[in-house]
């Protein structure tokens, strides 16, 4: 019985889904049936697959590069705090600019295309895992770099071996968050400024023939893919050397 | 006649499936308090003493076995006897105030404050009503707890190794304050611990548990007088015989 | 007497942003660029915005529709996140639609909201009720979720009913957790007003930065939008701090100097 609740309660709502799907007037919202077949033609037309890609390519690109240059300068102005004193200003007012404000000055300098959006994603993601890696730094306790110093630990070292792990746990959460909204990024960007992926699938769809069948179809793309997404980076937060921050 | 046991605990068991197999954590417990009675259960860490005091205090079923307060038998967790935490169980989004009214809810608002003032200061934390919790040392955060639990005027009192994880002046203390406290409000009080000392300094009498599956080794009364002095021959000589009782040697 | 460390608390950031300033204008002049616009063209394309009124009016737009979406959010959200951690059933029956239902960008609804509302404030309110609602309901969730069994414990000990348990314990121990998850969503919410606004309405400071673009090329009206909509989050998210430093939830955020 507890097995199948969920599906139970899915399946309901799809029931509930494809009955008012019925009873509407403007005939043009899907049911799932509907909206099935439309990922089936999207995949034989062999947009779905073409869609994904160019994507996750995107969000890939600029996820990565965030990461990779977020972090270390997170850490160092978690260290120094005058680095941080300087800077951290600086940084609080850029983070609440929706990246899709810079979708015009993003175009200016790229034009439109994949290193437009790849921008924005980049954008999404460095600001907010910046702080992050900033504050994990600062909630490191200093009892373990005391421990750290007293085995005679250089500065670097104390980085690498002490600081770095210490502050993993919450990291690894930053870098979940913000991957989500790296996800949440692409598909409104896509929507705006490029025209390939799921985001411009659902433009596209609408726009050229009220095709709401694939504009849901999309969606659910979208949806999976986030969730694979989510769930990946979930598994990182289960692992052994990492549990003991996430509390019991 | 003698008047009928406040607790009675009688034939109980517990057992718990884990993975495959049943592990037994108590075997056979039988045992019974007087109305006023401070009785420590004293056993080595992860003994099943704190699953005994679960059970009694309503929050465990038995697998079987009975447990009786006041003839009646122990269907779940009631007001008229209180739990305090061996985990410090203060409820951190509340003042002193908050916390020792918390239980109170069924009163009016002229009979709650006084309540409120009073346990305040009983337990000597006048002048600390609107703190919260994180602002308080340990002891004081435990005296809240024990403030929060006779405010509700319980006649049993559960305490599960309350003092365990305090520093062993501010235990002694505590020690001390409890004896007042009780002296003040005569309330039966089951108190679980794995502190030969401090089961000598505040039980009326010792019950001794084995390790697993946990039974009653053996109850030692403890016929001292308060206040007890601490390097007195009986009360090294009781100490010996509970080290004794649990397995350690004399010396180390 | 301030202290040295209590200048520089002052003088760094002062000295960056001038420097960033600095630097910004030097970038401009060196690159001879025409269309990207100075700093002093932004601060003239500030004034012009409130001169002409529509700084207040885009901005009053932008405010009102998060206000809307976000409350709707606000009010559902936090219900239903108890009740799915209260009650395990309903968390297992629908966490597949919730988790299915959150990766999807607020944004990818904009052609069924526009379907359902039409070209029409209800459009953009969806959206931001969307967003904002599923960390929401998450945040509250896991907050019902870890909350220590001592507590609950001990308030049944007190003969605490269900209902009363919820009010006096589960909640404020949730709160913390609840709160966090409050600003994160009120951070969504404000990003989604802005892309929002560039795609389904003809106000508000998402609309001001796409108009401006297409409309002339005004990039100074354009970047100007940009920092009233950065000035604005800012504000929104020390606020939503605020309530995080509150004595009752403060427990909560111990190790979270952030």
């Amino acid at each position: 019985m507890k097995r199948l609740l969920p599906f139970s309660a899915t399946a309901a709502l799809l029931i509930v889904w494809f009955l008012a799907a019925h009873r509407q007037v403007s005939g043009l919202f899907p049911d799932p049936l509907q909206v099935l077949k439309g990922l089936l033609e999207l995949l034989r037309r062999g947009l779905l697959a073409k869609y994904v890609v160019a994507s996750l390519f995107r969000v890939t690109w600029g996820y990565s590069l965030a990461v990779v240059t977020a972090i270390p300068l997170g850490l160092l102005l978690g260290w120094y705090k005058r680095g941080e004193r300087a800077l951290n200003p600086l940084l609080q007012l850029l983070r609440p600019i929706s990246p899709l404000a810079w979708i015009p000055i993003s175009i200016l300098w790229f034009g439109v295309g994949d290193v437009a959006a790849i921008f924005l994603i980049f954008l999404a993601s460095f600001l907010p895992l910046t702080a992050a890696a900033m504050n994990a730094v600062r909630n490191v306790p200093p009892t373990l770099l005391r421990a750290g110093r007293n085995f005679g630990l250089s500065n670097p070292r104390l980085l690498v071996d002490v600081i770095l792990p210490a502050a993993l746990p919450q990291l690894i959460v930053a870098l979940r968050i913000s991957l989500g909204v790296a996800w949440l990024v692409v598909v409104a960007a896509e929507m705006i400024a490029v025209n390939s992926g799921l985001g411009f699938l659902i433009v596209d769809a609408r726009n050229a023939g009220n095709r709401y069948d694939l504009v849901v179809a999309g969606m659910v793309m979208i949806g999976l893919i986030g969730l694979v997404l989510d769930l990946g980076m979930q598994q990182l937060e289960k692992m052994k050397a990492l549990k003991w921050g996430y509390g019991s | 006649m003698t008047p009928p046991p406040k607790v009675s605990i009688r034939g109980l068991s517990m057992r718990f499936p884990t993975d495959g197999s049943v592990i037994e954590v108590l075997s056979s417990i039988d045992l019974e308090v007087k109305d006023g009675e401070l009785v420590c259960i004293l056993g080595p860490s992860g003994c099943g003493k704190s699953t005994l005091l679960n059970i009694v205090g309503g929050f465990l079923k038995a697998t079987s076995g009975a447990v009786l307060i006041d003839e009646q038998e122990v269907a779940g967790p009631d007001p008229r006897r209180i739990f305090v935490f061996q985990e410090r169980g203060v409820f951190p989004w509340l003042t002193v105030e908050g916390n020792v009214g918390f239980g109170l809810f069924r009163l009016g608002a002229a009979e709650r404050a006084e309540r409120i003032a009073y346990y305040v200061k009983l337990v000597g934390l006048s002048g600390f009503e609107n703190a919260y919790p994180q602002e308080l040392s340990g002891g004081m955060k435990q005296r809240l707890e024990v403030a929060r639990a006779l405010a509700v005027n319980p006649d049993v009192l559960f305490l599960d190794e309350p003092f365990g994880a305090l520093d062993s002046i501010t235990r002694l203390v505590m020690r001390s304050e409890l004896l007042r406290i009780r002296r003040a409000e005569k309330k039966t009080i089951l108190f679980v611990t794995h502190d030969i000392d401090e089961s000598v300094q505040l039980a009326d009498r010792v019950v001794v548990m084995s390790t697993r599956p946990a039974t009653i080794r053996r109850i030692v009364e403890i016929d001292m007088s308060h206040p007890r002095d601490l390097s007195s021959p009986r009360y090294i000589a009781l100490r010996d015989l509970l080290l004794g009782e649990i397995g350690l040697a004399h010396k180390i | 007497m301030p202290t040295r460390s209590d200048v520089e608390r002052v003088l760094l950031p002062l000295g960056t942003a001038a420097l960033a300033i600095v630097a910004w204008s030097l970038a401009v002049r060196l690159t001879h660029t025409t269309v990207f616009p100075s700093p002093l063209k932004v601060a003239a394309g500030l004034r012009e915005l409130a001169a002409r009124g529509v700084l207040w009016r885009y901005t009053g737009d932008s405010l009102r529709r998060v206000a809307t979406g976000y409350s709707l959010a606000l009010v559902l959200g936090v219900p239903a996140g108890l009740a799915l951690g209260w009650i395990p059933a309903l968390a297992s029956a629908f966490n597949p639609v919730i988790q299915m239902a959150r990766p999807i960008s607020p944004l990818a609804w904009m052609p069924l909201a526009i379907l359902w509302f039409g070209v029409s404030e209800a459009a953009p309110d969806l959206l931001i009720f969307l967003g904002a609602f599923f960390p929401i309901v998450v945040a509250s969730m896991n907050g019902v979720r870890s909350v220590p069994a001592m507590y609950l414990q001990a308030g049944r000990n007190f003969g605490l009913s269900t209902p009363r348990l919820l009010a006096r314990v589960v909640f404020p121990a949730a709160l913390p957790q609840i709160l966090v998850g409050l600003r994160i969503a009120l951070g969504i919410a404000w990003l989604v007003v802005v892309a929002a606004e560039m795609i389904a309405v003809d106000s508000g400071l998402g609309y001001l930065i796409i108009d401006s673009r297409n409309a002339g090329k005004r990039y100074d009206l354009v970047v100007a939008g940009m920092l009233l909509i950065g000035a604005i989050g800012l504000v929104l998210d020390v606020v939503a701090r605020r309530l995080e430093r509150l004595r009752s939830v403060r427990w909560g955020f111990q190790g979270e100097t952030a």
